[in-house]
């Protein structure tokens, strides 16, 4: 299907040939034709993206702090960043929210897309337009509406209070053990009804075939679940993992919004520590020299799942 | 049995979803002295900390600033990523694989990688302080999606379409105004409104990229606002209110194009 229209297009070229223009130029130019329609947005890419990233590159070589000189530093900015405790930190955060961002809303997505699946109810549309809705929104207004929910004297503590957990109560964003779970959560509101959904109309294009086929064997439900439902959604699940770890590893507005990367280092992420090594430590080049960790970081993975997920179908 | 039970597992799915915004809404209307808003609903609800909220953080410049952002993007990148989008699916040379290759790389690439150098890079020229800033980094980054998307509706449609164009010997300007083009629509919409709401919701970009907080996107301003008026409670509840509103009615509006655009965006 991928070469469909190129083929057309071949065919076309072969069987009207102006009579004046060599055939073998003529050719060549229209082959040359789909290039010309790619390359303005090409160029756009390469000019805000491409090349920003490898100015990244080249100045995470130097020591530079945005003003003054810079000096040639070869690799010390990466050696600092495997040195420096917070940088490092920052890295094994960025991992961390894939528990939140990924794991946990595929598996609460898979659950509730398998309960779901086969018993049709009205109430459908509304949920899925509620459910869909942290999807659009701005995470910057996600990640205030959640630190105020967390805030000290805020909902969540008075919900605590309500169901008499108060001693459970304190200052979640500012507590060193639970400010980090306390933003990994919000990973997990925002991509859980993606997950569901990508998992629900996923369940929909299984072969019905195969659940009978297993029922007529006596297998139960939970036996169907794993034998039938969750191979099915290998694609699906793949995709879910795929957009989610990206987020996960590229976030920065929640964090920014409710920690700042606080209380001390304890939420930290690899987007906050670029911001403020450039705009407040003056650290421009190890703080370029941590997006290209982070970008090649976030490449691997996605590599690494893509050829998860191409071996096994 | 089970039904009952699918279904409340449904329903606590979406009240997680809409509990913290219920809390907001009730903070924002509690008296801006009220410093523990807690769950209950106002006694005497405060719809004037709405339009405190509207006037001390400068809403008006900022939602238009983050029009002005969105609609700058939308045109200029729906265009390019149509042009491409079809170029790539009639596309036959050796240089296709590494292409697409390259674009991939765009879809995965964080903008915390990006902005630092584009930072240096637009003061050096002059444009830092602009929409400009925001606008071209932007539809530099919209394009691998953009093109993937068009690529893929352009080949999902059936060969006999543009066979007899072919056969007449329409030039492929031809073909893409005439009888490709048409059938975009409903694939342009989708991408369009995907387009703008990720515009008028770039938080990171506006952020670095522009200085003058009245010029930033919506986002950005609320972003600031949060430090500014720490614990102001309800007026942040109203503040963060006033920046989801024109995005949530967008979405109500558009509903399916936006659910099937991210789902479907995402399987390709």
């Amino acid at each position: 299907m991928a070469d469909s229209l190129a083929n057309r297009v071949a065919v076309r070229d072969r069987t009207v040939v102006a009579p004046a223009t060599p055939v073998r130029a003529r050719r060549s130019r229209a082959r040359l034709v789909p290039l010309l329609y790619t390359a303005p947005a090409l160029l756009f890419y390469a000019a805000f993206v491409i090349a920003p990233w490898l100015h990244s590159l080249w100045i995470s070589f130097w020591d530079w702090n945005g003003i003054g000189v810079a000096t040639w530093a070869g690799l010390d900015n990466y050696r600092e960043i495997l040195a420096d405790p917070a940088l490092r930190l920052s890295l094994v955060h960025a991992f961390g929210l894939i528990l939140f961002y990924s794991v946990i809303p595929i598996c609460f997505g898979l659950v509730l897309a398998a309960l779901v699946a086969n018993v049709p109810w009205k109430g459908m549309p509304f949920v899925r337009t509620v459910i869909f809705l942290p999807q659009i929104l701005p995470l910057v207004a996600v990640g205030s509406v959640w630190k105020l929910f967390f805030d000290d004297d805020g909902p969540f503590n008075a919900l605590l209070r309500a169901v008499g957990l108060s001693d459970l109560t304190r200052a979640w964003l500012g507590d060193f053990t639970w400010a980090y779970p306390a933003v990994g959560v919000v990973g997990t509101w925002v991509s859980t009804g993606l997950c569901f959904l990508l998992l629900y109309s996923g369940i929909g294009k299984i072969d019905p075939a195969l659940y009978e086929a297993a029922r007529l064997d006596g297998a139960g439900a939970i036996h169907e679940f794993w034998h039938v439902t969750v191979p099915g959604l290998r694609r699906e699940m793949s995709v879910a993992a795929t957009v989610t770890v990206i987020a996960a590893l590229a976030s920065f507005d929640v964090v920014y919004v409710m920690t700042a990367g606080g209380p001390g280092e304890s939420t930290l992420v690899p987007g906050v520590a670029i911001y403020r090594l450039t705009f407040t430590a003056g650290q421009v080049g190890t703080a370029c020299a941590l997006a290209v960790v982070l970008s090649l970081l976030t490449c691997a993975v996605m590599f690494a799942l893509n050829r998860l997920t191409r071996e096994k179908t | 049995m089970i039904r009952s039970m699918t279904r409340l597992s449904l329903l606590a799915a979406t009240a997680s979803v809409l509990v913290p915004f219920y809390a907001i809404v009730a903070a924002s209307l509690q008296p801006q002295d009220n410093l523990s808003p807690g769950l209950a609903w106002p006694s005497d609800p405060q719809w004037h900390n709405y339009v405190d909220a509207w006037s001390t953080g400068g809403f008006a410049d900022l939602m238009r600033s983050s029009l002005i952002i969105a609609l700058g993007v939308v045109p200029l990148a729906l265009v390019l990523a149509t042009l491409a989008g079809y170029g790539l699916a009639m596309m036959r040379l050796a240089v296709r694989g590494p292409i697409f290759a390259l674009l991939m790389l765009g879809l995965a690439l964080p903008y915390e990688s990006i902005v630092i150098p584009l930072y240096y890079d637009l003061k050096s020229i002059g444009l830092l302080n602009t929409y400009w800033a925001v606008i071209l980094p932007l539809i530099g980054a919209f394009m691998p999606f953009g093109v993937f998307w068009m690529r893929s509706h352009f080949e999902s449609l059936p060969p006999e379409l543009t066979e007899a164009a072919e056969m007449d010997g329409a030039t492929s300007r031809q073909i893409l105004r005439q009888v490709l083009l048409p059938t975009a629509r409903p694939a342009l919409t989708t991408l369009g409104l995907l387009y703008f709401m990720w515009a008028w919701n770039q938080f990171l970009l506006a952020l670095i990229l522009i200085q003058d907080p009245a010029m930033r996107t919506a986002p950005s301003g609320l972003g600031k606002f949060i430090q500014a008026y720490g614990r102001n409670i309800p007026l942040l509840s109203a503040g963060t209110i006033i920046v989801i509103v024109p995005v949530v009615i967008l979405y109500l509006f558009f509903q399916r194009h936006f659910v099937k655009g991210i789902l479907s965006g995402a399987i390709k």
